[in-house]
């Protein structure tokens, strides 16, 4: 595979939450904003990274049969460290993104990546592919953040765009499920035209 | 190309238990590194929180920080703002367990005659959009809150409480679909001023 | 009375799929079938359950006693991991027919966030001894079941019916769990 295709499969071909339908809870759960959407994904992004270049570096030295938990180890690791470092240098991100933090230990995207990939190929295509993959689990955050930021409190990215509040049920449960059903409408249609 | 490890017990025990062992040893090396700046930047937030909701002060609250008793084994703590001398307002730090989504934790400043300064939100896990309209930045819910008389508010429904949502006969206007929350706002609130009437006397 | 409070509260009001947002994959990838909903909600109720007994006590006895909080993701994930093994091995044994129905969601019951979210949920709750955290647990897991067989029946049915082209599948399924979701808003003012 082309280093290039590597990294950009996560954008669009096999977009996370567009296309693979993976990492759902943290999808709905912390896009009540673009700046939350965003910040999850990148927190999401570096576990992913981090853990697919430790997972090629040491899938030699791992028996077949304790491979799972072994990653869950080293996931879990990456995991507290984000904790860690979040609570430290940005506070009230870490505050506003809560019980999703610790739960990126269970975002598949994560664990389906060690499993589909990194067990699979060396360091710096892992890196490339947890990049990629990240990234784009990031950008589909963002937007999704940003829609139902847009549409639910009149803002994007704390900037308000119009007057008065927005209809408060985008910020919401249901909102969430409503606005990614209709994007993920919208993405089947435009990938069927291209 | 070398060979995979083998799956024999002795491997699997051998490489779970050494896995464990050096994420165990990161983690705690990463986890001292780190705590510093995180007691730095909570004892950062606290300072911000005593500023925002007392009158201008020139000593260090939180070094004169005394703790009042309130139910049970419970305490509050009072950082006492002083200006020449003289006592200018009392922040107390106080809380509540009845938060939607659980404990909420808010810095409520008291003039020295009883009447509240100005409250902050410090800590919450209540819903976006909804609950977390608590905090001055989302909406203006605590504002009715800013120089509140509380020693003459009276006590409609009798039931000992004070501050309390319209809901309940109280003067609260409570957060449209959010009353659990504001209800928990006001009961943080009553805590702080029934610990704040025992040291006025 | 602060019991009932709590069922209540798990089951409906803070839904743990339609509220909390926890469990979401296997809630589109099991719900096809009522019947196999059913199933994949019996296992949640008792991996959940289990899992946040423990979870709890590891919690009280090794990582606040020795100071070590950092370790709980690690430590819950793992208990959890460990647990569905244990109940991949007993239904196995038990019933064989349900074991072969759940598949691979079984395994995935480790990857549910609910099962992880719900215990680290139940420690950092105030006040929450052992006991609230079990009934907690059990509530959530329990809810959890009842959004999945709700779900499952409401899918049943949307296979029956004339959906737009550029909907059918993936978006409708969303768009109607939303509906749900704002349905069970409606228990907000219960508790």
């Amino acid at each position: 595979m082309k280093k290039l295709n590597i990294f950009t499969k996560g954008f669009f071909k096999e977009n996370a939450v567009f296309v693979m339908m993976l990492g759902l809870c943290p999808t709905l759960g912390t896009t009540t904003s673009a700046i939350n959407g965003l910040g999850m994904g990148l927190a999401t992004t570096f576990v992913l990274v981090m853990s697919n270049i430790v997972i090629s570096l040491v899938k030699r030295q791992i028996p077949d049969q304790v491979r799972i938990p072994s990653f869950i180890v080293i996931i879990a690791s990456f995991v507290t460290i984000v904790e860690l470092v979040m609570q430290a240098y940005v506070p009230d991100l870490y505050d506003v993104l809560g019980l999703f933090i610790p739960l990126i230990v269970v975002n598949c995207i994560i664990l389906g990546r060690a499993e589909a990939f990194a067990s699979k190929n060396n360091a710096f295509d892992s890196m490339l592919d947890g990049l990629g993959m990240g990234l784009g689990f990031a950008m589909a955050l963002t937007i999704l953040g940003s829609v139902r930021e847009i549409l639910g409190s009149g803002s994007i990215f704390n900037i308000s765009i119009y007057k008065g509040d927005g209809a408060l049920v985008f910020v919401l449960a249901p909102g969430a499920f409503i606005v990614l059903g209709y994007l993920i409408a919208l993405i089947n249609r435009l990938s069927e035209k291209a | 190309m070398a060979k995979q490890r083998e799956s024999t017990f002795v491997n699997m025990v051998v490489v779970l238990f050494l896995v464990s062992a050096i994420a165990a040893i990161a983690l705690a090396f990463v986890y001292q590194a780190t705590k510093e700046p995180i007691a730095k930047s909570k004892l950062e937030k606290k300072k911000k929180a005593i500023r925002n909701v007392v009158s201008e002060f020139d000593n260090n609250p939180i070094e004169d920080m005394f703790k009042i008793p309130v139910e049970g084994a419970d305490s509050v703590e009072c950082y006492p703002a002083k200006k020449e001398g003289k006592i200018v307002g009392y922040a107390v730090k106080t809380y509540s367990k009845k938060g939607f989504g659980g404990l909420i934790s808010v810095m409520i400043g008291f003039d020295p005659d009883g009447h509240i300064h100005k409250t902050a939100v410090l800590e919450h896990h209540e819903t976006p959009g909804l609950g977390d309209k608590m905090q001055r930045s989302k909406s203006t819910f605590s504002n009715q809150f800013d120089n509140l008389d509380v020693p003459n508010i009276s006590d409609k429904d009798n039931d000992g409480i004070i501050i309390e949502v319209t809901k309940d006969q109280g003067t609260v206007d409570a957060i449209t679909a959010a009353t659990i929350s504001s209800r928990a706002f006001c009961d943080a609130t009553e805590r702080a001023y029934n610990a704040f009437k025992k040291i006025k006397k | 009375m602060e019991y009932i409070l709590i069922i209540i509260s798990a089951i409906f009001v803070n839904n743990v799929i339609l509220s909390r947002f926890l469990g979401l994959c296997p809630f589109f990838g099991v719900s096809k079938q009522v019947g196999t909903a059913a199933g994949m909600g019996g296992a949640v109720v008792f991996v959940m359950t289990i899992a946040t007994i423990v979870t709890y006590l590891l919690q009280k006895y090794v990582l606040v006693s020795f100071k070590i909080e950092y370790m709980q993701t690690i430590t819950f994930i793992l208990v959890i991991a460990a647990l569905v093994q244990l109940v991949e091995i007993i239904l196995k044994k038990v019933s064989p027919a349900l074991y072969q129905a759940l598949g691979i969601y079984l395994p995935l019951i480790t990857t549910n966030c609910a099962v992880l979210g719900v215990a680290i949920l139940a420690v950092g709750t105030d006040g929450f001894g052992l006991i609230k955290s079990t009934l907690f647990a059990m509530s959530s897991a329990i809810g959890f079941g009842l959004a999945l067989v709700i779900f499952a029946g409401l899918r049943e049915q949307l296979d029956l019916t004339d959906v737009p082209e550029g909907m059918k599948g993936v978006p409708i399924a969303f768009v109607t769990a939303g509906l749900l979701a704002l349905a069970f808003m409606g228990f907000s003012g219960i508790a």
